[in-house]
């Protein structure tokens, strides 16, 4: 893998197919969070981490555990259960989200211990990000929907770039969101309803970007 | 007396399974949940009602499951439990449909089937209603939400696939203008909800005059103020 490939996966990730304007991936905390922009910036910031920990990790987790042994000849699973059974539709979402769930409390418990201010700008985002859409999202695009067989880095690499392309659309939004609480909007569409009409609008400016890596 | 309470308990009962189509439908609402899978597989109406379906016999399982054992699951580590009940049922579920459904249907809907775990609706109606109600109401609930959900994939779907590609349910339908791809893809999403929940608004507010506009609060996504200062 050359440089180009792993500029094409983070350009990807991030304007391509970002992943709340077009995967739509995390829209939860995309409406329910961008009020203000800096906690737009910490639940983006909160969000980017679980994902580069949670791309490693569940990486690790697909590749050496759940595929059959013969397709990557060093499964641990296939010691005791041998090379024909494969595990990864029965127990990738019970797995992954077990996985996903557990590391946000590492995360919580050691971010609380080593850099309490840290915790303090992110702590209260953390529990949410257990079900992010985001987060298993790339866990899953990663591994077992990826259009072909990612590298560590890659799957890792991939889950940062998502990470920062949500805080870049978070950031645009709040801005914008600021705005708008000044502006006269008829009532019946005011708050979250031309929230989404100015995700619309920020979508397909997006489109734009589509073109530029080959079928995109 | 008696014929009173059991009739009262009906007219509960009726409202537990009605509440979730319209008054309190869990995507067009004052509080819409469940988003992503709601906007991203809205592109026609089959995918919809496939989708709504699937997370509709999620939802009614793990809300049996749930509030059958609600007294033996601790509170403190209650969300763990309800994501391995959820994710346990999305297996069940996502086999099946690999299994019985045309391989095309189920690429289109891709990752958004295994991603029915973490849809904020299952785990909302699992902490906020079965883990407190019993086992009947909490089925009623399940199958009341989950017809809300599917009538609002429905309802955005079938606007899109007209708009976007000019048919419903796969059948070309004769329109005076050129069907409009972008309906189809990620802008129109955002901008049929929004409309939608704009109309919504206008609807409810007709009904509750002088109300305020809502504040907007996602159940599991957005941070609950109390807890975080609870801290």
């Amino acid at each position: 893998m050359n440089i180009s490939g792993y500029a094409a996966i983070i350009f990807g990730s991030i304007f391509v197919n970002n992943f709340l304007l077009a995967r739509f991936l995390g829209l939860c905390p995309f409406i329910g969070v961008s009020k203000r922009t800096d906690e737009a910036v910490g639940m983006g910031m909160a969000v980017t981490f679980v994902m580069t920990l949670a791309s490693a990790v569940t990486w690790l987790l697909y590749n050496y555990l759940l595929l059959p042994g013969a397709e990557t000849g060093h499964n641990i699973m296939s010691f005791i259960m041998g090379n024909e059974v494969n595990l990864v539709p029965i127990l990738k979402n019970v797995s992954y989200i077990l996985v996903i769930a557990a590391l946000v409390q590492l995360v919580e418990i050691t971010m609380r211990k080593i850099s309490p201010a840290l915790y303090r700008a992110l702590g209260i985002y953390l529990p949410l990000i257990t079900t992010n859409c985001a987060v298993m999202g790339v866990a899953l695009l990663n591994t077992t929907d990826a259009p072909r067989r990612f590298s560590f880095v890659e799957a890792t690499l991939q889950g940062f770039a998502a990470g920062i392309g949500f805080m870049m659309a978070m950031l645009l939004m709040s801005a914008i969101r600021e705005r708008l609480a000044l502006a006269d909007v008829p009532r019946s569409m005011k708050g979250v309803p031309v929230a989404f009409i100015c995700t619309a609008l920020i979508a397909l400016s997006f489109l734009g970007f589509a073109g530029i890596l080959g079928a995109g | 007396m008696v014929r009173s309470g059991r009739r009262k308990k009906g007219v509960r009962l009726r409202e537990e399974l009605t509440k979730g189509i319209f008054k309190q439908n869990p995507v067009i609402s004052l509080t819409p949940l469940g988003l992503c899978p709601t906007l991203a597989v809205t592109t026609s109406l089959k995918n919809g009602i496939a989708m709504g379906l699937a997370a509709t016999a999620v939802l009614v399982s793990s809300n049996f499951i749930i509030s059958s054992f609600k007294r033996f699951i601790p509170r403190e580590v209650r969300i763990p439990c309800y994501i391995v009940v959820i994710a346990t049922f999305v297996t069940i579920v996502e086999l099946v449909m690999k299994a019985m459904l045309p391989p095309a249907l189920n690429q289109q809907l891709g990752i958004f089937v295994p991603l029915i775990v973490v849809n904020c609706i299952i785990l909302g109606r699992a902490e906020a209603f079965a883990s407190k109600n019993t086992v009947g109401a909490s089925l009623l609930d399940g199958i009341g939400m989950g017809a809300g959900f599917t009538l609002a994939l429905a309802v955005i779907s079938s606007i899109r696939e007209l708009l976007g590609s000019g048919a419903i349910w796969g059948y070309p339908i004769s329109l005076s203008y050129l069907p409009a791809a972008v309906m189809v893809m990620a802008p129109g999403a955002f901008l049929v909800l929004g409309l939608l929940l704009g109309a919504y608004n206008l609807v409810m507010g007709a009904r509750q005059a002088g109300g305020k506009a809502p504040e907007q609060i996602c159940l599991c996504c957005a941070p609950r103020r109390s807890e975080a200062e609870e801290r």
